[in-house]
């Protein structure tokens, strides 16, 4: 059901991640003000974007859930927030790691950009225990997609305000005029993005596929286990 | 600040690449730990089915 285009998918990931290492390296310049260390902004900001954007795909995936009752929209929705936490662990890890070349600090407080994200990721660190807490699989189903959705819609708010803040010491990339990249950085951070969004589609559909087969198998047994009691009555 | 050397900016930029790396490699590892429980699973299954 989900393991459909799942081989050639996970090729067309190797392939880009692939291209995308060697250009980052080998084609893209070092950057005029930052030098070597800008080369982090090329995985730092593609999984930021691909996180945020699995975040609001969990929340129409949650819509689509309500709107019909499927489960299969839940866990849609589930895993979509589950892989965009991971993303968000290396977004904040890389992203320290950079501020600390850049700036001499692990962590700036005072930075929008950084403390929005942070927010962001600490919010959906409450879907778990929400999500776990409940027992009955139809309003654990219902529950987190109402979450979803509210938290899913925070995204892009959230979004716009820090663009909106007046603080300019984060690099503006995504840009109306494109942002100030020269065209070989710009690529280079195209093939990237595109690079880590084939990668969260294969993992999506690779734990969609793991979590199904687990489904399917519980399903098996308790249908064995009632014909053995329905044998013996 | 200004641009650092490259040999202290590649421990950084290494770092980062590292944490992509090793944050991919353990999450591919419990997904492949989870298939192959089920696999295990569907093998007990099938067999205890043919013992009845």
């Amino acid at each position: 059901m989900y393991s459909k285009g799942l081989a050639p998918l996970a090729a067309a990931t190797a392939v880009t991640i692939t291209a995308a290492l060697a250009m980052v390296f080998f084609y893209a310049p070092n950057d005029a003000d930052q030098g070597f260390v800008q080369k982090i902004f090329y995985i730092h900001v593609p999984m930021a974007i691909v996180a945020l954007c699995g975040f609001v795909a969990g929340g129409v995936f949650a819509i689509q859930h309500l709107r019909s009752g499927d489960s299969s929209w839940d866990l849609r929705s589930y895993v979509a927030i589950h892989l965009s936490i991971i993303l968000g662990v290396g977004v904040l890890a890389t992203g320290s790691i950079w501020a600390r070349a850049s700036w001499g600090h692990w962590w700036v407080w005072d930075e929008p950009v950084l403390v929005s994200f942070l927010i962001v990721f600490l919010l959906y660190c409450v879907y778990y225990p929400l999500r776990f807490s409940i027992e009955d699989p139809g309003r654990q189903a219902r529950y987190s997609s109402v979450f979803a959705i509210a938290a899913g819609a925070f995204v892009p708010l959230n979004f716009t305000a820090v663009r909106m803040a007046e603080s300019f010491t984060h690099p503006r990339v995504l840009s109306q005029t494109g942002g100030d990249l020269p065209g070989d950085m710009r690529l280079t951070f195209l093939v990237s993005l595109l690079g880590v969004a084939l990668l969260f589609v294969t993992l999506w559909k690779l734990e969609l596929t793991a979590k199904h087969a687990s489904m399917q198998l519980k399903r098996l047994r308790n249908e064995r286990l009632r014909n053995r009691a329905r044998v013996a009555a | 600040m200004p641009a650092l050397p490259l040999d202290e900016a590649g421990k950084y930029v290494a770092g980062a690449y590292v944490v992509f790396v090793a944050l991919i490699l353990v999450y591919v590892a419990i997904i492949g730990a989870k298939i192959a429980r089920i696999d295990r699973q569907i093998s007990e299954l099938v067999a205890s089915e043919d013992d009845e």
